[in-house]
């Protein structure tokens, strides 16, 4: 029998169950496998989950819309590596719900900005960008230093992301408030607290470690990017995709 | 030609003058035009602020409308707001006198349609203001309106296909293949891509159950198809009723409609990838999206030939119709952003373009050039038909609407392609001593001349969309003076 269009446009049911399949099949072989395929995420150590302030500071990076002005994905060229450090990984993201690898540079990437500036550089920066960078365009954040962090229920937040896989243990929950507290004061007992997320910068960025605000966070979340991963020690086998 | 089917009687006017007049639901339409409309404005003023804050960054007052949050809030109102109003509101014009049945669902079902869109619209915008995001871009509202929105798609898929189910006319005409494909296809990647576990049941933050790269491309595969299926597919269901009926023409090609509606849904999924060239990305997803990305040129430009030679001995129009010069253009900006698209999703253009201001002006050529541009032409059709007058208040006003925009959109992209080309050579240079020649700061000063050109030319954008307002406005008002007119035109439509 000879194949009519006819036969479809006349049938909206079958019209619509072609249309699904059509659209389906792309999605589904490009997706699927990066579930599957085991070298997506490369076989590095050191990616650990984010420390609750840590974490609090990234919900505060989704909620001001960072991501719309700075990429945290650097490409394998040499100016980026130059610029910004070693190209980015798919398994420094692996903890990330959602990634927030940005799309768009009004300001630079800030995959590995992390130990790159002292506390005080981006208090004051995030503060009043101009008065370090005069021909920065970046808007005020100086109301994240006048916010007090609301942390009450950052151990939902933490259970939510176990949910999702990200494996935050039973210490991490049940210390989930205290740990935010700890991560402010040098002068506190930090052992703990560095065990279960090595590599957390300490210190409160406003200099009150019993208050913390949002600004706090922020910082304590931008201080881990790009540092979790100790690149003298990896070797080309385990970056291969 | 020869094998016309009967779905191309919709445009052959003596058989419609015999048939028994169908009561359609226009009211529905009414609402759906006006909000698009209204939201228009709001998108414009929105990106206007933004490009402002960007040229002038002490007009960042504070949290609330600090760039950060003030983006989102242009891009749902653009695309969410003023083009879905539009998509939904020509869609149930279009299914009902396509298919000639009164739309299902009585009047409650699409009032329901309406204000639940509208409602998820101006809580979403509340939210991005008062930083309830998902920080995920073209999909920031927060799980609960998420939720809400799939009931009100639902909702409207059961309309639209209840109505198509309705028709008297035996072929389901073409326009309603890609609205149905338009609907169909958001509401996978809406369910797909939102896939979150909220912080509590009272809390309206949550987290998106995949991470990293698996999220990435999920979620690109959601924007990418996004302006595949939202920003492409429903706007050539309008374009595939609107413009034979402005020229008068039945469509160039059937057998060409076939071919790319099939071919453009196939290839368009498989996009994604080209937004994360030279990411974490394994590289045979991304050799997957360039490839389909090119060739997905081609059953762009099938749309647009159709589209443009349904035109054929019907040219001289243009000259007295500028409504339909609008639509016309908007054929043209497609044929040109699918061309731009394409040799943007090469990697080694990509690697320059990436990150850049042009991936702003291609964006722009695609929403202001393609997309508003055939809301209007088909807006300018419709509303003396819809309000029941003999004609618009004023052509000469739609032609300055006309020359207004289409100067804001040249405005506009040409300086996004000098700013994005140059930031892409400027963030690359090195110099004789091999080290890198530009900090990035310096690349920000060099394109603030070019940021100052983009506003202008939102400016002037908006600037004709307020000429529209008011010319329909006053084309409204006329309607409401004048009871005979209005019989006049129920005949005529």
């Amino acid at each position: 029998m000879k194949f009519r269009h006819e036969f479809i446009e006349k049938n909206v049911t079958l019209m619509m169950a072609l249309t699904l399949l059509v659209v389906a099949i792309g999605g589904i072989v490009e997706i699927v496998p990066l579930f599957t395929i085991e070298t997506t995420i490369e076989r590095v150590s050191g990616v650990r989950p984010y420390s609750p302030l840590e974490l609090a500071g990234r919900d505060i990076y989704l909620r001001e819309g960072c991501y719309l002005c700075h990429s945290q994905q650097i490409r394998p060229f040499r100016d980026e590596v130059e610029r910004y450090g070693h190209y980015s990984l798919a398994a420094e993201s692996l903890y990330d719900h959602p990634f927030q690898w940005g799309s768009k540079r009004i300001g630079p990437d800030l995959a590995r900005v992390g130990g790159k500036y002292s506390n005080d550089w981006h208090v004051q920066h995030l503060t009043d960008p101009r008065s370090v960078v005069p021909e920065s365009i970046m808007p005020s954040y100086a109301f994240l230093g006048r916010h007090p962090l609301k942390y009450d229920d950052i151990r939902l937040h933490l259970e939510a992301n176990r949910i999702a896989g990200v494996p935050y243990d039973q210490a991490m929950l049940d210390n989930a408030k205290t740990d935010v507290l700890a991560q402010l004061d040098p002068a506190g007992d930090v052992a703990p607290l560095l065990k279960r997320y090595p590599g957390a910068s300490i210190g409160s960025a406003t200099g009150n470690p019993n208050s913390p605000t949002e600004l706090d966070a922020l910082i304590a979340y931008l201080q881990v990017l790009g540092t979790m991963v100790k690149f003298g020690d990896v070797g080309v086998e385990e970056l291969k995709q | 030609m020869t094998s016309l089917t009967p779905s191309m009687g919709t445009f052959e006017q003596p058989v419609e003058a015999i048939r028994v007049p169908v009561d359609y639901n226009d009211a529905i339409v009414r609402k759906f035009i006006v909000a698009a409309l209204f939201w228009s404005i709001a998108a414009f003023l929105a990106g206007i602020w933004i490009a402002a804050e960007l040229t002038y960054p002490s007009l960042n007052f504070g949290e609330y409308i600090n760039f950060g949050r003030l983006r989102p809030l242009h891009t749902s109102a653009g695309i969410f707001a003023f083009g879905g109003n539009a998509l939904i509101g020509t869609s149930f014009w279009v299914v009902q006198r396509t298919g000639r049945a009164k739309l299902f669902g009585g009047t409650i079902l699409p009032d329901f349609i309406f204000w639940g869109y509208n409602f998820f619209i101006i809580n979403a915008a509340l939210g991005y203001l008062l930083g309830a995001t998902q920080g995920r871009e073209y999909a920031e509202p927060e799980w609960y309106l998420d939720i809400w929105l799939t009931i009100v798609w639902v909702s409207y898929l059961i309309v639209f296909v209840g109505t198509l189910m309705r028709r008297q006319e035996p072929h389901i005409y073409v326009a309603n293949w890609f609205y149905l494909a338009f609907i169909i296809t958001i509401a996978m990647l809406h369910v797909a891509n939102n896939v979150a576990i909220p912080v509590a049941w009272y809390s309206s933050k949550s987290y998106s159950y995949f991470a990293g790269v698996q999220d990435a491309l999920l979620e690109w595969w959601y924007g990418h198809n996004a302006v595949g299926f939202f920003l492409t597919a429903g706007f050539l269901g309008m374009m595939y009723y609107f413009i034979p009926k402005a020229a008068e023409r039945p469509i160039y090609s059937y057998r060409l409609s076939i071919i790319h509606f099939w071919a453009l849904i196939f290839l368009y999924i498989w996009a994604g990838p080209h937004h994360l060239h030279w990411t974490a990305l394994p590289d045979w997803a991304q050799t997957l999206g360039m490839v389909f990305s090119i060739m997905l040129w081609m059953p762009s430009w099938g749309g647009m030939i159709n589209g443009l030679m349904t035109l054929s001995g019907a040219w001289d129009k243009l000259r007295t119709d500028p409504g339909l010069r609008f639509s016309v253009t908007a054929v043209g900006f497609y044929g040109m952003s699918t061309f731009e698209g394409p040799v943007m999703s090469i990697r080694q253009v990509n690697a320059l373009s990436h990150y850049t201001d042009w991936t702003i002006g291609h964006v722009h050529s695609g929403v202001l050039g393609w997309v508003a541009f055939i809301c209007y032409g088909s807006i300018y059709w419709l509303v003396p038909r819809l309000w029941h007058v003999k004609a618009l208040y004023s052509q000469k006003l739609v032609s300055w609407h006309y020359w207004i925009a289409t100067l804001g959109i040249v405005f506009y992209i040409t300086s996004m392609w000098v700013a994005g080309i140059m930031e892409g050579l400027m963030w690359r240079a090195f110099d004789r001593l091999g080290f890198l020649q530009y900090s990035f700061i310096e690349s920000v000063v060099a394109v603030h001349p070019f940021y100052v050109i983009r506003l202008l030319g939102g400016v002037l954008f908006l600037t004709g969309g307020l000429i529209m307002i008011f010319n329909i406005w006053k084309t409204v008002a006329q309607g409401s003076t004048s009871q005979t007119n209005a019989r006049l035109a129920v005949v005529g439509a």
